[in-house]
């Protein structure tokens, strides 16, 4: 293993620039004042985007034991999604879903 | 239990749920801008749920889901006030954002969230149901609180609301983790039941119990933890501030009794000394604090701490008729905030509240009607009799001195005297000041004849107190 760690520093390029060595921060500049106007839409995307990647998380593992859980699983899995389709509604409506 | 059986214990839970959601779409469908069909569709459904746990008010305590859901009398006299409670405030509400141009339609989607988390803490009967009841709730009610995004006294209010409720919760929580480590559950019986036996693991169950009375005694505003109280009082909206100051309560006191009562009596002697430092703490600092201040809003906060003070002394007591004096205590207390609240919206016009005494200066000229029923809500709140709030003082008090704690219930009667001071002076600026200017009440006859109601109602249940008593002690005997 340390093999591959020497073999990648001997022989790989390196060419490093501020970007590259500043630290990570997703969307924003890392380093400059905190009260400045940032556009809302990507936290709305953001925060859409759990929704729906947790209902996925959900889904996975309720499809594989559907065999063990029966109707009641069955039934309770789709008020969950009934429920997750109401706030996909509201949120369309409201036209969180419009970049523009 | 079969699962339909279940299913039809939590019905008035279900069905509040499903008329939120239905709220929710039809609001953001409808176009109007007073929201008439949110407004009407959300009383409608308060009114169905109230319906629904009226008549099926049980005998006997039934549980249901694991043990973790509860039906009984109490969670169903608690759930039938939280329901009539919040139909009146929505009405209040109504008016005041229809006149502050704040009307939204979500503020009435969050309020029957808000509800259906109080009615889930009201039944729950695991540590992990009234969790996520109390989360419901909260979470709603820190938006609400934010809803005026153009004040910035409102945004600081809901910041401060939101971080230290999420500190109030990570407490709540360690404390659960702490009992659910201890016994190997979190259901209350069986907690009650372990911690009776395990002696050797006594000391650590005080322990995590300790954090969990911290976040009971948050989420009621009980001194030394009340320093939110205020803040969010004036911040936000005035009919948020009513929201808050009323329904919430009872729900809150419901946790205190299952989580204290149900889940740790075996440690009623580590809770009773807690909760008296927390009551005469909370009556001090309320009623002494309450005194220097100019904004009404901010002296019924301090009010509000105070009252969670008796609170107290009923649950301090420890005995049904204890736990039925608090019970009468809150029930009374609620109906009084949502009168005098009321009331501040009543005299507000748009971009003008009544938030300084000032403003109450002369009432009784401008209006001889509403000067009385403010009277009498402040009276009552003062402890005079033969107003709701003397019997609710007087129930609390008796118990406690049936119960041996003298001192406890003189100290608490000195500063209820402390504290009639800043209500009667509220008495005083109505009817021996004169008014600043003579401006009209501008308000809809509904809002007149609600308010009328709800004065009346305090002097009535005044009157006839035994009859509410009878219930709150019929709600705990089991």
């Amino acid at each position: 293993m340390s093999l591959g760690l020497v073999l990648g520093k001997i022989m790989g390029h390196a060419r490093s620039d501020s970007e590259k060595q500043s630290p990570y921060e997703c969307g924003f500049e890392a380093f400059e004042d905190a009260r400045m106007k940032f556009d809302v839409r990507y936290y709305l995307v953001a925060i859409l985007f759990i929704i729906f990647d947790l209902e996925i998380a959900f889904l996975f593992p309720w499809a594989v034991a559907l065999d063990g859980i029966g109707l009641v699983g069955f039934w309770a899995m789709m008020i969950f999604l009934g429920v997750l389709v109401i706030g996909f509604i509201y949120e369309w409506r409201k036209g969180a879903l419009d970049w523009e | 239990m079969s699962i339909s059986n279940e299913i039809l214990l939590a019905l008035p839970e279900l069905s509040l749920l499903s008329m939120a959601c239905l709220v929710l779409v039809v609001d953001a469908f409808s176009k109007d801008p007073d929201h008439r069909i949110t407004y009407w569709l959300t009383q409608i459904s308060l009114a169905i749920v109230f319906l629904l746990v009226f008549t099926s008010i049980p005998d006997e305590p039934r549980l249901a889901f694991h043990n973790s859901f509860i039906d009984d009398a109490m969670s169903s006299v608690l759930k039938c006030f939280i329901c009539a409670i919040t139909i009146i405030v929505f009405l209040y509400s109504y008016e005041y954002l229809k006149e502050n141009k704040l009307m939204k339609g979500e503020y009435f989607v969050l309020g029957l969230f808000a509800v259906l988390g109080m009615m889930i803490m009201s039944s729950a009967y695991s540590l992990l149901s009234i969790y996520l009841g109390l989360e419901l709730m909260s979470l709603s009610m820190y938006a609400m609180v934010a809803m005026n995004r153009k004040s910035a006294a409102a945004s600081e209010a809901a910041m401060k609301y939101f971080i230290l409720g999420a500190l109030a919760s990570g407490m709540l929580l360690y404390g659960i983790s702490m009992i659910y480590g201890l016994t190997s559950s979190i259901q209350f019986t069986e907690i009650a039941a372990i911690s009776m036996t395990s002696v050797e693991n006594s000391r650590f169950l005080v322990f995590g119990m300790i954090f969990m009375i911290i976040g009971i005694a948050f989420k009621l505003g009980a001194a030394p933890f009340h320093m939110w109280v205020p803040d969010v009082y004036q911040g936000a909206p005035t009919s948020v501030t009513l929201f808050i100051s009323t329904a919430p309560k009872l729900a809150a006191f419901a946790m205190a009794i299952r989580i204290l009562v149900d889940g740790l009596f075996p440690l009623v002697a580590d809770w009773q000394s807690i909760l008296m430092v927390l009551a005469v703490l909370s009556m001090a600092i309320g009623n002494i604090v309450a005194i220097s201040q100019t904004n009404i809003k901010r002296m019924l906060a301090y009010s509000t701490i105070a009252h969670v003070g008796y609170l107290f002394l009923g649950l301090i007591a420890g005995t049904i008729n204890g736990f039925a004096g608090s019970m009468f205590y809150i029930i009374s207390y609620a109906l009084m905030s949502m009168g005098t609240f009321g009331m501040i919206i009543l005299l507000g016009r748009y971009e003008f509240e009544a938030k300084n005494l000032e403003d109450f200066k002369g009432l009784s000229g401008r209006s001889p009607w509403f000067a009385f029923i403010m009277m009498c809500l402040m009276f009552s709140m003062a402890g005079v009799p033969p107003f709701l709030g003397f019997w609710s003082k007087w129930f609390v008090l008796k118990e406690l001195v049936a119960s041996g704690y003298f001192a406890l219930a003189a100290v608490s009667v000195v500063f209820s005297i402390i504290g009639a001071y800043y209500y009667l002076r509220i008495v005083k600026l109505m009817y021996f000041d004169k008014p600043d200017k003579m401006t009209a009440i501008k308000a809809t006859k509904q809002m007149r004849a609600v308010l009328t109601a709800n004065g009346l109602l305090i002097l009535v249940l005044g009157l006839l107190p035994n009859s509410l008593m009878q219930i709150c002690l019929t709600a705990l005997a089991h």
